[in-house]
């Protein structure tokens, strides 16, 4: 039955790839990346790695389509027809995918449980994790604790992504320039008023997915789910509420600012963790040092807080990169057509012409 | 204290980044983001002058190989402070050469980014765990990539893009060589996976060698090798002063102490360049790179690109040393790494400094000069002499070695390149020097305005950098002994 | 040679397929869609061997509070290591994204050929102003 449902999957995967790669219309084709996400995110399931799996539904499947669909309402959706056969590129593709085959005729069968992979350092998360931590989610507990630096530094990594994407896309918008003239008002209504199924959909479901976010967050200890899933379902409710009801009705709710500073916060929190445990005298994020008579207790505080961190950070970033794109004027240069209505990109005329300039 | 030095380093730029963000006044934002870089250099250097017996540092104090391990030895504590002191002269240029946005209201996300660049690339190199490289690399890459679209032409953004591109398919290679050293350990810790490698029934699987070719591809990718540098280029070139000096003197740097480590710790030489024969494969690729580099460079028309290049070409005297396979070459390779380090960054923000007088980079703009702007000229022309590798400079002592290195293993042919592509070097110096001294200036062009001319924000770090590299070339033994100790350690898959 | 390897040859096929996409294509959203297929499938390899035959996901199966004795798990590591890579890939879509804007703004196309005519000629104009604005 497993097999059956594995080899369904991965079939689907691979017309999938072949799909994506051969389709020249990218509104289709990224809802398509979309969807080999999602068919990886069962993949995961069927092989024990539900974390992931969470993970990746909620990051390629939602967060990264809405990315996609967000770029191409601010570029273009189709893409030119190839001129000549790539033969470098299937000559390189051919020799890399050869030589990976070569290199998995070593490799310990799949599910082996005598593999490498599974007596080394695994076995003592695998053995020890409820003595040393005592937490029922082993991943969290490798996770946040034994690899937390790890964590640590993958906090750091959406947080430069969040500084990058602001530092890319938030200049030129209207809050950043004191004194121009406040930008035409962006009306949603009239896609709003069309859309009554969705409108009342999306404010029936949102409660509920805010609370799941939370659930996930202070569950992740126990079941899968922590921080990270968290921030991600949180932000990608905001965002669904976003495209219904246009990404003002959003800030509103949650300002600009405040968001921005809360990718900081969250980064704070995890590292002040850190700094804590280093002024008591012990390494940094060695939360036993919290509570020094029962480390057990010491280590669920430390990912308590850390997790708490990475919810914030996870949550706050999202949610910047959504608001630079959903803000970022349509340039358009040579109009193609117009942008998609429910990512909220507005046609606005005014082009600084920086760019153009500095290159003549 | 002093124990948490090795943690320090790295987590000080890490999480002073998002302080800015939360401080935002610019003001305020240059003076803590210097401080932060100074910090952590004040942290590395005091690792390097102290550090005997290497240093293991136990992250959320859960000992190797079960939890993550920073390592210092006299290899990392030598480049840690050689990328942090890097750092603090290229952040004192500011947002020199940046588009008017950064200055306009983004001032804490540029500052922010370059923290978190330093950060990632410190942690790199601090790092003794395979898993953590990765996290790290993709730290300093995501920032890298947003730092370089924010030079001034729109060049900077198609230049940053195709980086980003080549650059995470670089960066997804590492991870696949890890993931399959990983299948065959069952380890992450990078001590323990050479440990394992010493057994048959892993080292000499073809799993090994295949998490090899990606390992390499992955970081030569990063570290522009031949033919696999075409990012390089633009990157350089395009990006804002601060970040082009940085990059120049660290980001290849650092990926090449990676490299120099997966070679003779994780693999070890013997497996390399004994069971693979690597060392010609890889002799080959740095000759064509050290002549396709400086041969392009000759012909380029702007100064940064000119740099640019020559580092492509800096770049395969780099892993000729790397591919001797001996102890003689991992001494050479190290002490060139950090030599032309400082040079190339010095000469990085001598360009800096020549644009804020010229105001263009173009080598026909720069006529006349060594009279409009003596100083920068000047200055310049000792860079300009480190690469060459004229005796005096610090890139002669390292040209040196390298040399010694390749006549030691009866490379006749390599030494003879050395000595070709070093002329080479001469002729794309000269040709900006010709246009320096031997050019009348345009005539429109305003006369020498005496030392207020200068943009001494820009030249006073590059001066300070040039005389260092004398220094350190004139009086060059307690380094050398440095290194050469260094080397030894890491030659024999110590780390 | 083993026979349990089927499965790593399928993620090896998917690895190439996003690999050719980002080398072949010339669409930069393009390259990007098939960077993400790249990663993802690379993180498919990782977990692939974090599987045990018969195991079950790595959350102990409590029996009064404490573990219960005789169940397999699969390998809770892999999964760490893929939370991170996942992470790294949403982060580098964002961003890459977000160049593909300001290239689009900037040029007014995002096809690889397209810019790369531009930059060309820009280059050939500003080579040429200089030759006669210069003495």
């Amino acid at each position: 039955m497993e097999l059956l449902i594995t080899v369904t999957l991965f079939a689907f995967l691979i017309w999938m790839a072949v799909v994506i790669g051969r389709q020249r219309d990218l509104f289709s084709a990224s809802m398509l990346t979309g969807i080999f996400s999602l068919i990886c995110a069962g993949l995961f399931t069927v092989m024990d790695a539900v974390d992931v799996a969470f993970t990746e539904a909620a990051v390629g499947a939602g967060i990264s389509t809405v990315l996609f669909l967000a770029t191409l309402a601010l570029t273009d959706e189709r893409e030119r027809r190839p001129e000549h056969t790539p033969l470098a590129a299937i000559g390189v593709v051919a020799l890399t995918g050869a030589a990976l085959v070569y290199g998995t005729l070593d490799m310990p069968a799949y599910g082996d449980p005598s593999a490498p992979v599974h007596t080394g350092v695994a076995r003592h998360y695998m053995e020890r994790s409820w003595d040393e931590i005592g937490l029922p989610n082993i991943v969290t507990g490798v996770l946040a604790s034994y690899r937390g630096f790890d964590t640590f530094g993958e906090l750091g990594v959406i947080f430069t992504a969040g500084i990058g994407v602001s530092l890319l896309l938030s200049a030129g918008t209207p809050e950043l320039t004191p004194g121009a003239p406040p930008p035409p008002p962006k009306s949603r209504a009239p896609y709003v008023r069309e859309m009554p199924i969705l409108r009342t959909v999306s404010k029936a479901l949102m409660p509920y997915i805010l609370l799941f976010a939370l659930y996930v967050q202070a569950h992740g200890d126990f079941g899968p789910g922590g921080g990270f899933q968290a921030g991600v379902i949180f932000t990608a409710a905001l965002i669904l509420y976003g495209l219904i009801w246009g990404p003002s009705a959003v800030e509103a709710f949650a300002r600009r600012r405040l968001v921005e500073r809360a990718t900081a916060v969250g980064l704070l929190i995890y590292g002040g963790v850190g700094v804590t445990t280093l002024t008591l005298g012990h390494s940094f994020l060695d939360y036993s040092a919290l509570s020094p008579e029962h480390p057990q207790h010491g280590q669920h505080w430390g990912i308590f807080v850390v997790e708490l961190g990475v919810g914030i950070t996870v949550s706050a970033v999202m949610l910047v990169i959504y608001y630079v794109f959903a803000s970022r004027p349509k340039k358009d240069v040579s109009p193609m057509r117009q942008p998609l209505p429910l990512l909220g990109g507005a046609c606005v005329g005014d082009v600084s012409t920086e760019d153009a300039e500095a290159d003549s | 204290m002093k124990e948490q030095l090795p943690v320090l380093v790295v987590v000080v730029p890490l999480l002073t980044a998002p302080l800015l963000v939360l401080l935002r006044a610019p003001a305020a934002v240059r003076i803590l983001s210097l401080l932060a870089a100074a910090a952590s250099t004040a942290a590395a250097v005091t690792l390097a002058l102290t550090v005997e017996a290497p240093i293991s540092y136990h992250l959320g104090g859960w000992p190797p190989p079960i939890g993550i391990e920073y390592r210092v030895t006299q290899a990392t504590a030598f480049v840690l402070a050689l990328v942090t002191t890097i750092a603090t002269f290229s952040l004192l240029l500011g947002a020199r050469g940046t588009r008017s946005e950064v200055t306009n209201g983004r001032t804490h996300l540029f500052y922010a980014a370059f923290l978190l660049c330093l950060a990632g690339l410190l942690g790199m190199v601090v790092t003794g765990d395979a898993f953590n490289v990765f996290v790290f690399l993709e730290i300093s890459s995501l920032s890298t990539y947003a730092l370089v679209a924010m030079g001034r032409r729109r060049r900077a953004f198609t230049a940053a893009l195709n980086y980003l591109i080549l650059g995470t398919i670089g960066g997804t290679f590492v991870l696949i060589g890890i993931g399959l050293l990983f299948q065959m350990t069952g380890t992450l810790n990078a001590l323990d996976i050479a440990r394992h490698m010493t057994q048959a029934e892993v080292g000499g699987t073809r799993t090994v060698q295949v998490a090899f070719a990606f390992l390499v591809v992955g970081f030569g990718i990063k570290l522009a090798v031949f033919p696999l540098h075409q990012w390089l280029p633009n990157a350089y070139a395009e990006s804002p002063s601060a970040v082009s000096s940085f990059l120049a003197g660290t980001a290849t740097k650092v990926i090449y102490f990676q490299t120099m480590r997966a070679l003779l710790v994780l693999f070890g030489a013997s497996y390399v360049f004994g069971t693979l024969r690597f060392g010609l494969f890889l002799g080959v690729l740095s000759l064509l790179g050290m002549f396709a580099g400086s041969l392009a460079a000759i012909y380029q028309t702007s100064l940064k690109r000119l740099l640019a290049y020559s580092s492509i070409g800096q770049v395969g005297y780099l892993t000729l040393a790397l591919s001797f396979g001996s102890e003689a070459g991992t001494y050479a390779g190290l002490l060139h790494m950090g030599a032309h380090a400082i040079t190339k960054t010095a000469l990085f923000v001598v360009a800096a400094a020549i644009v804020s007088g010229v105001g263009t980079d173009r080598i026909d703009a720069l006529a006349g000069l060594g009279k409009r702007l003596p100083l920068c000229a000047f200055a310049f022309v000792l860079g300009g002499l480190g690469l060459i590798g004229v005796p005096g400079t610090a890139g002669f002592v390292s040209k040196w070695a390298l040399l010694e290195a390749a006549l030691a293993d009866g490379h006749l042919g390599y030494a003879a390149a050395l000595l070709l592509s070093s002329l080479l070097a001469v002729v794309y110096v000269w040709r900006v020097v010709e246009v320096m001294y031997f050019r009348q200036p345009p005539p429109d062009a305003p006369a020498a305005r005496g030392l207020r001319g200068y943009d001494w924000g820009a030249l006073g770090p590059a001066l300070v950098l040039m005389v260092a590299s004398i220094l350190l070339g004139v009086w060059s033994s307690p380094i050398t002994g440095y290194v050469r100790t260094a080397a030894t350690q890491l030659f024999r898959g110590g780390l | 040679m083993n026979t349990g390897i089927w499965n790593y040859w399928v993620v090896v096929f998917l690895m190439m397929a996003g690999l050719y996409v980002v080398m072949a294509k010339r669409n930069y959203v393009k390259k990007l869609m098939g960077l993400s297929i790249f990663q993802v499938s690379v993180i498919m390899l990782y977990v692939s061997m974090g599987k045990v035959t018969g195991g079950t996901a790595p959350i102990y199966v409590l029996d009064g509070g404490t573990p219960a004795e005789g169940i397999v798990y699969s390998n809770a590591l892999p999964h760490v290591l893929m939370l991170t890579a996942i992470v790294v890939g949403v982060a580098t879509t964002a961003v890459g994204l977000g160049l593909i804007v300001r290239v689009r703004e900037a040029y007014g196309s995002v096809e690889e050929d397209v810019v790369t005519e531009q930059d060309r000629a820009a280059e050939a104009a500003e080579a040429r102003d200089f030759a006669e604005a210069g003495p």
